[in-house]
């Protein structure tokens, strides 16, 4: 079975997907910001379908919509803080429903749109892993290179603003990086569960670190492990790989939990 | 403005909507000062923090911090908010958290990781934390935290300590042991504080704000009843308490 060419290729996906997921969903857990992450993800559907009706490489049209989502939930929250969440609510529900009717009136697309929406590993292509080694260095660069701000915005945005750092910047930065992130985990489990690969890893390293780069480090190990095991169960009994990747994520989460719990009253 | 003043609140007027804050506020805090305000929940306390720190904007009136706009020098501010909106589950350790205090305008280190670490360590012996460079935010008691913030604000060396209810939800001893650090930072520093104890501020401070809309100015640490009474708007019951004996009752009713 490891012989494979097609899972060979997955596990390296995975492998290379991990890392972005491990640092970014970190962000995301401790800025508190997995409903934004969703808004995103959804929107990007948008951008998916307008892609495929005007007949487009899907990727630019992932891009455009990933970062205008963000730009505008950034805009939004930073000047208008009332409307951020029927904003959210709005780029969630239209991205979708543009996604499906724009893919449904493009003929022959209705299967690329399904593997956005539930992600395929193994159909994963060699410029797919391109873009991911690519958006894994723009992702590392960045968070190294501004750890410390990134940081302190997270943990306490007054704060920041008081030194004088500015705040807007880092925070459409977070967002901007969010979206690539979205775009990287989508092409594995989809749209509709990047969530969960980016928010569970990172709380489960939350109780055993205080330190961000390690939760950073040990939530890309920890996504690294359930992509590559989720992949291998559902290559061997021909199951659908995001669901499966997800539905490990989710109980070793909740196995995890229940164990901390229980030692925590102990 | 004399040379010493370092905050000047001349006829400033603020208010969220139609819902006024503070009513023709002026006063001023000259250097060395230990400044108290007082004043009953939502009588504008944490609000003329951030007017003085230029988070928010008057809608009439004038606030100089060094002679300037407070966006200009609030950097010379070190400030201290309240220890209970600080996100306890967050991944950070005592020393990175004292780092941002640190941090230029860019959210960079200015200095080298070597002198950083030495300041850090010097802050946290004025705080009575030595050693305490590693432990977890979460694993912190109230009175540790309280302390570790201080240490945040002190470690870029400011002119002006701002204190924003650093006795609230800590127990009796640690607000003790926290009034003496205060009088001792006060040696070096200018410190206003702000704080709904007032048995506490009026054991330490030099002078005493009364803040409920409108601010009452006294100088010394004398509150009376009456000026008590005008502030809460009720009948007020003063209390003489031992505030430096532990286990005695330690709020004025």
């Amino acid at each position: 079975m490891l012989t494979d060419p097609f899972l060979l290729k997955a596990l390296l996906a995975g492998l290379l997907i991990s890392v972005a997921c491990g640092i970014v969903g970190s962000l995301v857990v401790v800025r508190r910001l997995t409903f934004i992450t969703g808004g995103i993800a959804h929107a990007v559907l948008g951008g998916v379908g307008v892609a495929l009706f005007f007949n487009i490489a899907p990727v630019w049209g992932i891009f455009i919509s990933g970062q205008l989502a963000a730009l505008i939930l950034g805009i939004v929250s930073r000047k208008v803080k009332r409307y951020e969440e029927p904003i959210i609510a709005a780029l969630w529900s239209v991205g979708m429903a543009l996604g499906v009717l724009l893919a449904a009136l493009s003929p022959g697309y209705q299967s690329d749109l399904m593997s956005y929406l539930f992600g395929n590993i193994l159909l994963i292509s060699h410029l797919d892993i391109l873009n991911v080694v690519i958006l894994d260095a723009i992702i590392i660069i960045i968070t190294s290179l501004f750890y410390k701000p990134l940081r302190i915005v997270c943990f306490d945005e007054e704060y920041a603003a008081l030194r004088g750092l500015p705040t807007n910047f880092f925070y459409l930065l977070l967002l901007s990086l969010i979206a690539l992130t979205v775009i990287c985990v989508m092409r594995v489990v989809g749209l509709i569960m990047v969530i969960a690969l980016m928010a569970l890893p990172p709380t489960m390293m939350l109780r055993h670190t205080n330190r961000l780069h390690v939760v950073m480090l040990g939530s890309s190990i920890i996504s690294a492990a359930l992509i590559a095991a989720g992949l291998l169960i559902s290559f061997r009994f021909d199951y659908p790989s995001g669901a499966t990747i997800v539905l490990l994520t989710g109980f070793v989460f909740l196995v995890k939990t229940f164990i901390s719990e229980l030692r925590a009253k102990a | 403005m004399s040379a010493d003043t370092i905050l000047t609140f001349r006829n400033v007027n603020f208010g969220y909507g139609p819902h006024k804050v503070l009513d023709d506020v002026s006063f001023s805090v000259k250097r060395g000062e230990y400044v108290g305000i007082v004043g009953p929940n939502g009588g504008g306390k944490t609000t003329l923090f951030k007017l003085v720190l230029g988070i928010l904007k008057p809608h009439s009136g004038e606030i100089k911090l060094f002679g300037k706009e407070p966006e200009e020098t609030r950097y010379r501010v070190g400030y201290v908010p309240q220890y209970f909106n600080v996100d306890r589950q967050f991944p950070i350790n005592v020393a990175a958290l004292i780092e941002a205090g640190l941090l230029n305008h860019s959210g960079f280190l200015p200095i080298s990781k070597k002198e950083a670490k030495e300041k850090i360590a010097n802050v946290l012996k004025s705080v009575y934390l030595d050693g305490y460079q590693k432990r977890a935010v979460g694993e912190l008691s109230g009175g540790e935290l309280q302390r570790v913030l201080i240490a945040r604000a002190l470690v870029s060396d400011p002119e002006l300590l701002l204190l924003d209810e650093p006795t609230a939800n800590v127990d009796p001893a640690v607000g003790v042991s926290l009034n003496g650090l205060f009088q001792e930072l006060n040696k070096d520093h200018t410190i206003v504080i702000v704080s709904h104890d007032i048995g506490f501020v009026s054991s330490s401070v030099t002078s005493i704000l009364c803040l409920n809309e409108k601010l009452y100015q006294h100088d010394g640490s004398k509150l009376t009843p009456e000026v008590i009474e005008s502030l809460y708007g009720g009948h007020v019951h003063l209390v003489n308490h031992c505030h430096h004996c532990h286990g005695e009752e330690n709020d004025a009713d």
